[in-house]
């Protein structure tokens, strides 16, 4: 059984207009309804698989985002939704932005758009699902790898 | 060997799929309710297979040793009740796990986590009374507190405890973590205290939590049946009946009222299952 059968979301609005925010909002909707993917709003970093962010990085969020990252167990997937968070967009320019969320910590997929479609940001979250199955499988043989180059040395002894 | 302990091996071999499979029901029906198609009945098992599967991020070892003591006495109160010991003594356990549950939110020392347990010692204070009552009265309805000598009684208890029927079934909101009583921790995705009792629990250790949820969770439509069955045979497919419509009817209870705030938990639950259950006791009392 894959991960992809229940990824569970964090979704963290940064810098932006609330645009991607409420797009994102709307994919839980019963027009959506991406809980018949198996699909949860945790809002708990600590539960999620895939961690959705929309808006731009600035000085006073990158320690949030950053502290989410790291608390988020892996295997775990960073989307960028909308052209904020990929690159900083509109605010690009502005003295207190930083940039796009790939500034601070790794992104593994872009959801551009302005805002992003609820089909775009579906769209980006089932190719964030396919990654997360590549990761944990990775993990897994990374384990099992760790474990064959162990064996030897105990068979010595 | 008796055939009470085979329901007792029975239970602790298919209570997980049966809650698992419950909970699946629950969050399709629901989700019919608010006019989703929801997710396959399936998910809380894909849900708990990718848990254990996720890197165990641990807070401190005291907090998982906490964790598997809730799962190891929510499976011994189970195993006890299906095994037909004394239903006092099944109520105690459960009291215990519990305890093992709210202390292992407390070692996280972490803001939502404690407002949790704090959440969860109020709820325990609302629906303790009636769950002992609820033995009180399978005593005085059969003249015992053997589960299984309830379960061989010739009328079932349900005839002499209406009002218990309703106040177990009041709490068993509680319990099941539904609105309006999820206060503490809600089986939806998002609270305002982000999780509550399980905000700090994450990967494998969230897993067992949610296993022990499906125990309880039988463990308790057991309870619901037990007021049901008596010597008959047809008594057990009408307790599963039951069992199965109380269930969907905190599905309902769950997608029509709002979370209320502790206060009124507490108020409402002591009114309601002390008055029904209460009342009921006097009655019988009198009868007998």
């Amino acid at each position: 059984m894959k991960v992809s059968k229940s990824p569970w979301l964090l979704h963290y609005d940064g810098s932006s207009c609330n645009g991607c925010d409420i797009e994102v909002l709307a994919c839980l909707t019963p027009v959506y309804d991406v809980e018949r993917f198996g699909v949860i709003n945790t809002g708990n970093p600590k539960h999620a698989d895939i961690f959705l962010i929309t808006g731009g990085i600035n000085e006073q969020n990158k320690p949030v985002v950053q502290q989410l990252y790291s608390q988020m167990p892996s295997p775990k997937v960073v989307v960028a939704v909308g052209i904020c968070a990929c690159n900083g967009g509109i605010f690009k320019e502005c003295y207190n932005i930083i940039g796009g969320v790939d500034t601070i910590i790794p992104v593994d997929i872009y959801v551009p758009g302005c805002a992003a479609r609820p089909e775009a940001i579906i769209d980006g979250v089932v190719k964030a699902v396919a990654l997360l199955d590549k990761k944990r499988e990775e993990r897994a043989a990374r384990k099992k790898n760790d474990e064959t180059q162990a064996k030897p040395e105990g068979g010595a002894i | 060997m008796s055939k009470y302990f085979w329901f007792a091996i029975i239970y602790i071999v298919c209570a997980p799929f049966i809650g698992g499979l419950l909970e699946g029901i629950d969050r399709k029906v629901a989700a019919r309710m608010q006019g989703r198609r929801g997710p396959s009945v399936l998910q809380p098992f894909y849900d708990i297979n990718k848990l254990f599967a996720k890197q165990s991020v641990v807070v401190n070892s005291l907090q998982d040793f906490l964790v598997c003591g809730f799962l190891v006495f929510v499976v011994f109160t189970g195993a006890l009740f299906f095994w037909g010991g004394d239903i006092l003594l099944v109520f105690f356990a459960l009291t215990l796990a519990g305890i093992f549950f709210i202390m292992s939110a407390c070692s996280a020392n972490a803001p939502y986590s404690s407002m949790g347990a704090q959440r969860e010692l109020m709820q325990m204070m609302a629906y303790e009374p009636m769950v002992l009552l609820t033995a009180i009265g399978f005593y005085i309805a059969t003249g015992s507190f053997s589960v299984k000598e309830i379960a061989q009684s010739d009328i079932s208890a349900v005839c002499f405890l209406p009002g218990f029927f309703i106040g177990f079934l009041y709490i068993l909101t509680i319990k099941f973590r539904k609105s309006p009583y999820d206060i503490s921790t809600s089986h939806h995705a998002h609270q305002e205290m982000v999780r509550g009792l399980t905000t700090e629990l994450s990967g494998n250790i969230l897993a067992l939590v949610t296993l022990s949820h499906w125990y309880e969770n039988v463990f308790l439509l057991g309870v619901i049946g037990l007021f049901i069955v008596n010597s008959s045979w047809w008594s057990i497919p009408a307790a599963v009946l039951v069992c199965l419509a109380s269930f969907l009817l905190e599905t309902l209870i769950d997608n029509v009222f709002p979370r209320v705030r502790w206060q009124t938990m507490l108020k409402w639950t002591w009114i309601v299952t002390l008055a029904a259950g209460g009342i009921n006791l006097m009655i019988v009392m009198l009868m007998k």
